[in-house]
């Protein structure tokens, strides 16, 4: 059952979801692309779209992933009612974690903010987080996200380079340095 | 409609309606919402429950709606600030995903075309952070390791060792040795220096 996966892979990702938005992308592409509920280009396109609108990222890919999911999964859930009952869901379950962990845990980080486990489990996680993020852009850098014929392949790893340049060096906003990607696409191909 | 669950559920919604970006772009916004003009909370108990935000799993800005709501009127008041902080995305993403199917963006030829250029971008965005995030975590070339085989094993897609929960469950439980480790060695480093005193 499709729902019942789902609910699984989002309970995983609002529980481990340590790092941010973009340390998620890791768990999420394990967890949601792996099985094949969506595809590597949809996945990417999700982040896209987050980029885009407003809001965190995790609760818009779980929107998002909520309502495909389904319908990807099988014919029968074609209708948009079983897509919205999805991304209910993913959407109810990804908070879930943090709801509850947020309202019974904050009275003892709060006290034991300065000991040995809160302050070394923080300090164990900050580098593997940097390898989550890193992971997550390893994992994007693939056919299906780059094409795989050259008159692909050498367009999308200069507009690549030159978005990366762009968000490094100046500040420039993201949105707009996708908007431009868009343009050039529309160009190029 | 003056009551504070009211205004926590319109204060969060308007932050999760109109903050582009997620997490820390939001953090400085809810700041001046909660401190400055409800007064909610002082700073330093803001910075508290921000601590707690930042220590748990899960989206950063839903645990501190979560964690202002509570600390203001518990789960009661967590409930309205957490529902603020989702629904903008919700019903936005939604509307997307209802109209902008990914079968319409491989059939329609344009939406493709802009497809085809914005997913390198996108790329690009995941790896520019990479870069700010190791510098904030403070990563030397005697610590550069962890993240380089973290990331390689993720990427290797070999069953078990690929999994990111694999390498949060040990992060969290070395850096918690490693912490007593230090705490100790440095208690014992103090007592040698007082004997000798």
């Amino acid at each position: 059952m499709i729902y019942l996966k789902l609910i699984w892979a989002y309970l995983k990702i609002g529980l481990f979801g340590f790092g941010g938005g973009y340390a998620m992308l890791a768990l999420i592409e394990r967890e949601i692309v792996g099985p094949g509920w969506i595809t590597e280009q949809m996945f990417t396109d999700i982040v896209a779209i987050s980029q885009m609108t407003p809001g965190p990222i995790g609760i818009n890919s779980a929107t998002y992933i909520g309502y495909v999911a389904p319908a990807e999964s099988s014919v029968a859930f074609s209708s948009p009612f079983f897509g919205i009952l999805g991304s209910l869901i993913c959407t109810l379950v990804v908070v879930l974690p943090s709801f509850f962990l947020t309202t019974y845990t904050s009275h003892f980080i709060t006290r034991h903010k300065e000991s040995a486990i809160v302050k070394g489990v923080f300090t164990g996680l900050r580098p593997v987080v940097v390898g989550l993020i890193a992971s997550a852009a390893l994992l994007l850098m693939n056919s299906a996200n780059f094409g795989s014929v050259s008159s692909e392949v050498i367009p999308s790893i200069l507009i690549c380079i030159a978005a990366f340049c762009i968000v490094f060096f100046t500040k420039i906003h993201p949105i707009l340095v996708i908007v431009l990607a868009g343009i050039a696409g529309l160009f190029i191909y | 409609m003056n009551n504070i669950f009211f205004q926590l559920f319109i204060t969060f919604f308007k932050i999760g309606a109109f903050t582009f970006g997620g997490g820390w772009a939001m953090i400085s916004i809810i700041e001046k919402e909660i401190v400055d003009k409800h007064h909610w909370l002082e700073r330093d108990e803001f910075l508290d429950q921000l601590a707690v935000a930042q220590s748990l799993p899960g989206i950063l800005a839903v645990n501190i709606s979560v964690a202002v709501g509570d600390r203001l009127r518990g789960m009661k008041g967590s409930a309205c600030a957490a529902l603020g902080t989702i629904l903008p995305s919700f019903l936005i993403i939604l509307a997307i995903a209802i109209f902008l199917t990914p079968d319409l963006i491989k059939s329609n030829e344009t939406l493709s075309k802009i497809f085809k250029g914005i997913r390198p971008a996108v790329v690009a965005l995941i790896i520019a952070p990479v870069i700010s995030s190791a510098k904030a975590a403070k990563i030397t070339w005697r610590t550069v390791a962890i993240p380089v085989a973290v990331a390689l094993l993720i990427w290797s897609k070999i069953p078990f060792v690929s999994s990111p929960i694999l390498y949060i469950v040990l992060g969290g439980i070395g850096g918690y040795f490693w912490f007593r480790h230090q705490v100790s060695a440095t208690r014992a480093a103090a007592e040698k220096g007082g004997d000798e005193a």
